[in-house]
């Protein structure tokens, strides 16, 4: 490990971006999604923690960071603006749990799937290619994002530690 | 456009945030006492807080949002719409189950389907009377769901009320209560989160206008 290496945290309803060797983490992901973008050649990396699906169903929708929409376009405009080329970027999706077993499954238990759903909408409408993930389930998930090679580490509270 | 039924959580005076407090004070007050009389042992409480949190900040007031916890989640209906969440911390989760089962004190080891089943009926119980408390106190009719129960990262328990008020700010108000058994330092935590939109009830209900 370099000594240089810096963590760079992602809070809920935030984003941020990374350029090689530093890590992107976000902590204790629950029915909000993870949504890790990586250009493999410039090691540029970007990662947002979205707590909604969609911007254009909200009034207040200042916050860009919070809808998985508006989060992935800017998270991409970002990266590009640090040297990544659109083309290059992949995507990795962790979370969008349903934390809670509720029997009557409404619309806000399901909030987690509907948050998966809509990055994997979003991205393919920005031509760029989920390569892995690891959602759904009922637990929390924290997670490093990597610039040195891409990989994504996820770690639980009983589930164990996995990459993808 | 801010619907007229809603409070923006930012304009809340003092007085309405007193207000909130009291209602913490009055319901965990009655929690507490149920608490105390099911595991017969003395339970302290804290002066209740009002916190007005960013999405980024909010598991900070349990340890941090990789913190393991034990969550009891109800949903609230009738006139008043919310959730109320009873949280412990994963060592007084413990330590309570070992009380309740009349084992060791310090005896830990993973919670089986037993202390599971405790500790979310110990949710439900203290969970209903702060509800019940709270219902008397506005006279408003308040109808809670089931207990659920999960054992994780404070984060991601968290992320489930968050999530609620996302969709109409960028800010969660909760009216949380620090308790503790002394002895055997069980630290627990209610967090009553209304619905937006059920602030102005509540307060209007106690004769306050916003």
């Amino acid at each position: 490990m370099m000594s240089s290496q810096e963590i760079i945290k992602v809070g809920m309803a935030d984003l941020n971006t990374a350029v090689y060797p530093d890590i992107l983490t976000t902590l204790g992901l629950g029915s909000c999604v993870g949504i890790a973008l990586y250009d493999p050649v410039a090691r540029i990396g970007g990662l947002a923690h979205i707590m909604l699906p969609d911007s254009t169903q909200i009034k207040n929708n200042s916050n860009k960071a919070k809808f998985a929409d508006t989060a992935t376009i800017i998270l991409v405009e970002e990266m590009i603006k640090l040297g990544a080329v659109k083309e290059r970027i992949v995507a990795k999706l962790a979370g969008g749990a349903q934390m809670f077993a509720f029997n009557n499954a409404n619309e806000l238990m399901r909030i987690g799937q509907r948050n998966v759903a809509a990055a994997h909408s979003i991205l393919e409408k920005l031509g760029i290619k989920v390569i892995a993930s690891d959602t759904g389930e009922n637990y929390g998930r924290t997670i490093e994002l990597y610039t040195e090679d891409g990989r994504l580490v996820i770690k639980t509270i009983g589930h164990g530690i996995k990459e993808i | 456009m801010q619907n007229i039924d809603m409070v923006d959580i930012d304009k809340l005076n003092h007085l309405h945030l007193d207000i909130l407090k009291e209602i913490g004070n009055i319901g965990a007050g009655n929690a507490t006492t149920a608490l105390s009389k099911l595991i017969n042992k003395k339970v302290d409480m804290k002066v209740p807080k009002v916190n007005i949190l960013e999405f980024k900040n909010l598991a900070d007031i349990l340890g941090g949002p990789e913190n393991p916890v034990v969550g009891v989640l109800l949903d609230v209906s009738g006139e008043i719409e919310g959730m109320m969440m009873f949280v412990l911390e994963q060592r007084s989760a413990h330590t309570l189950v070992n009380i309740l089962m009349e084992r060791d004190i310090h005896h830990i080891s993973e919670f089986s389907e037993m202390d599971i089943s405790a500790l979310n009926e110990i949710g439900n119980i203290l969970a209903s009377s702060y509800l019940s408390s709270l219902s008397a106190l506005t006279r408003l009719m308040i109808v809670p769901s089931i207990p659920h129960l999960a054992f994780d990262m404070a984060g991601a328990i968290l992320s489930v009320p968050a999530i609620e008020f996302g969709k109409v700010g960028d800010r969660v108000l909760l009216i949380e209560t620090e308790f503790a058994e002394g002895i055997d330092r069980v630290v627990g935590y209610f967090i009553l989160i209304p619905d937006i939109k059920s602030f102005k009830k509540i307060l209007s209900s106690l004769g306050v206008s916003v």
